[in-house]
């Protein structure tokens, strides 16, 4: 009997003892999403919401060093409302930003942040101006101009074809901005580009570009555009029946939802985009499934970048050595220090950052087949 | 063969702007007023012709029958509720209220169609595709220059021939005049409005065929590039809308595919300027002395 309760005693001391250490060792991170969770925007901010959420269960289920607490405040996708959104992140305790979602309240923000010190890590925001002239602002997805030297990498690494077309509109920075990384990264890739056109947003005549394109023999016209004159260029070129490999970049992303649109004009359109949900790989798997069981719609991009931001943060928070304790001012320094150091494989690929705070990870494209997004 | 290939894709834009055109001649050389609204009437003839293919079923035929038909009530209700009242103000007071009702019926569509692009679907006017040697020309570009050509003369002979068509050309000559020959001039202009309006059904289907982008401000910028044409070809001639419409595509094409992508609507705008030098009545306008 005496024997018996010893054993038990030291059992239960033996369990005390664990569960100490596991609460020892176990730092509660707070983190603040921040982005538009009402309103017009409201679809991108709760795609980050949601796929935080997702990664958060996961690393608290998973009972690692560290246990996240995550804070949502709202912005509105509104450069006055971010700033209220983030005060309040603050005053909740938040230690890091993870956001904002959409580019001009992330620009606010991150500006705020750059003075009081404290650490941005967009899932979404692609505009330069939001890492531009801060040191506190990390990216996840390519800055809208990194797209374009993103493209060209992957059309000379996967050997689609050398003699490429260019149409572009010139009247919008987004289009410019990548046309001109394109260009300057193809001509170092070898990539000829025979033909470079260019429209306006009020172009809806495209025979010229498409009948230039067809006649100097391209194999692929690049279109770094949004997915409407995109569709007016598929449409003009099978009426010229030019079958050319065309190729966008994530303003195309849309385009099999065009009400109306004649998706077999699409079919075998390529479009640069880190993430489908249709893909065969297990953690892209195992996150859209669990992303359908709690919120039963299928993640988009931004659900995905939200996903991988909460793992990098984790990730950078262990090599930054950040402790419960730590105010938001303090942390900032060494999460930038920390970033540069890590490399992240999430399922928007392998990143790595450096002191400008944009992402460099491999590109990957997808291609329209049977009107869904695959990957090759 | 590409010069061959730009000059048709220059033949079936022009035939777009010469019918548009046609609305606004039509309505100037009658009313004595520039309807700018009638680019947005093209964009609401476009939605419903949309409305019918992809929402209600019906055959392309049938649709375009019912967008002309919406077009003409909406025309001529526009005439009746705006511009008629307004028929003896200045014609500045004319032309902003057409303005706005430009800017009326936009935001109208965007309230009832919203601001997501649509794609216009694919009918017979653009399945299928004619081979000519080396030459690909969808079906829409023929059916494009082949109702270009229809309409023309059918209105020439309408106004020529026609009893009502009489009384437009007297309206447009001298209103007072007509009305006192007992031609019902309110009548008329209402008229004008019908037939321009059921026109701008037909340009919005052919417009929507050829560039299938369906928006709120599909209009605008055909509208204004059709006014243009209007004005090049001598506003308030309808021989002189058709070849200001079909000189300024093929204009535009060229200007496009041999100087610059860019420069393309810089263009077309420096070649009516100097027109306009030359003949300030535009090419096959009349010049009208004024007697004091």
């Amino acid at each position: 009997m005496k024997k018996l309760f010893a054993v038990l005693m030291a059992a239960v001391m033996l369990m005390s003892c664990t569960a100490v250490l596991a609460e020892g060792e176990a730092v509660t991170l707070k983190i603040a999403h921040i982005g538009p969770t009402t309103g017009a925007a409201a679809l991108y901010g709760l795609a980050t919401l949601h796929g935080a959420e997702v990664a958060v269960e996961e690393v608290n289920a998973a009972g690692g060093k560290y246990k996240i607490e995550l804070i949502n405040e709202d912005d509105e996708h509104n450069v006055e409302k971010v700033i209220n959104a983030y005060n309040a992140a603050l005053d909740a305790g938040a230690q890091m930003i993870l956001g904002t979602t959409t580019s001009k309240p992330c620009e606010a923000a991150g500006a705020q942040g750059y003075v009081d010190r404290v650490f941005f890590l967009t899932p979404s925001a692609s505009s330069t101006a939001v890492t531009e002239d801060k040191d506190n602002v990390y990216q996840i997805c390519f800055s809208d101009p990194n797209q374009g030297a993103a493209s060209a990498q992957y059309i000379a690494e996967h050997k689609l074809g050398t003699k490429i077309a260019v149409i572009y509109n010139n009247a919008d920075v987004y289009s410019t901005g990548i046309r001109d990384t394109f260009v300057e990264k193809g001509k170092e890739l070898g990539l000829e580009i025979v033909s470079e056109t260019t429209f306006t947003d009020e172009t809806t005549d495209f025979t010229v570009q498409v009948a230039d394109a067809q006649n100097k023999g391209a194999e692929i016209v690049f279109l770094p555009m949004y997915y409407t004159p995109a569709s007016m260029i598929l449409q003009t070129a099978a009426a010229k029946e030019y079958k050319p490999i065309f190729f966008g970049v994530d303003g195309m992303d849309g385009i099999l939802s065009v009400e109306g649109f004649d998706t077999s004009l699409a079919e075998g359109v390529m479009l640069l985009t880190p993430f489908v949900a249709t893909s065969a790989d297990e953690k892209v798997a195992n996150f859209v499934s669990k992303y359908k069981a709690a919120y039963n719609e299928v993640p988009i991009q931004f659900a995905a970048d939200a996903y991988d931001g909460i793992y990098i943060l984790v990730e950078a928070a262990e090599k930054a050595g950040i402790t419960a304790e730590m105010e938001a001012e303090e942390v900032c320094d060494l999460m930038i220090a920390a970033m540069q150091e890590i490399t992240v494989d999430g399922i928007t690929g392998s990143m790595t950052w450096d002191a400008t705070g944009a992402v460099t990870k491999t590109p990957m494209a997808a291609t329209i087949v049977n009107g869904e997004y695959v990957f090759e | 063969m590409i010069f061959l290939d730009n000059l048709i894709n220059g033949l079936s834009l022009g035939s777009i702007y010469a019918i548009i055109a046609l609305g606004y001649t039509m309505v100037y050389g009658i009313a004595k007023m520039l309807n700018f609204a009638h680019g947005d009437v093209i964009m609401v003839g476009a939605y419903i012709a949309f409305c019918g293919l992809q929402y209600w079923g019906l055959p392309p035929v049938m649709a375009i029958l019912v967008a002309m038909a919406v077009c003409t009530v909406l025309g001529v209700t526009i005439e009746g509720l705006a511009y008629r009242p307004l028929r003896q103000a200045a014609s500045l007071a004319v032309l902003i209220t057409a303005i706005g009702m430009s800017y009326l019926l936009q935001n109208l569509a965007l309230m009832i169609w919203g601001a997501n692009p649509k794609s216009f679907p694919r009918t017979f006017i653009n399945s299928s595709i004619l081979r000519v040697g080396e030459l690909s020309i969808s079906s829409a570009t023929i059916i494009t220059i082949l109702a270009n050509i229809v309409i023309m003369v059918a209105l020439t002979l309408f106004t020529s021939k026609t009893k009502m068509g009489k009384a437009m050309r007297c309206v447009s000559e001298d209103r007072g005049a007509a009305e006192l020959m007992g031609i019902n001039v309110n009548r008329t202009i209402s008229l004008t409005f019908a037939i321009g309006s059921a026109l701008a059904a037909i340009a919005g289907v052919l417009l929507c065929s050829s560039y299938p982008i369906l928006q709120p401000t599909t209009g605008s910028m055909p509208g204004i590039k059709a006014f243009t044409a209007a004005v090049f070809g001598g506003i308030g001639s309808i021989p002189g809308a058709m070849l200001g419409g079909v000189l300024l595509g093929v204009i535009e094409i060229f200007g496009k595919a041999y100087i610059s992508t860019e420069l393309g609507d810089a263009i077309v705008f420096a070649v009516l300027i100097v027109v306009l030098l030359v003949k300030p009545a535009g090419l096959l306008g009349k010049p009208v002395r004024e007697k004091v």
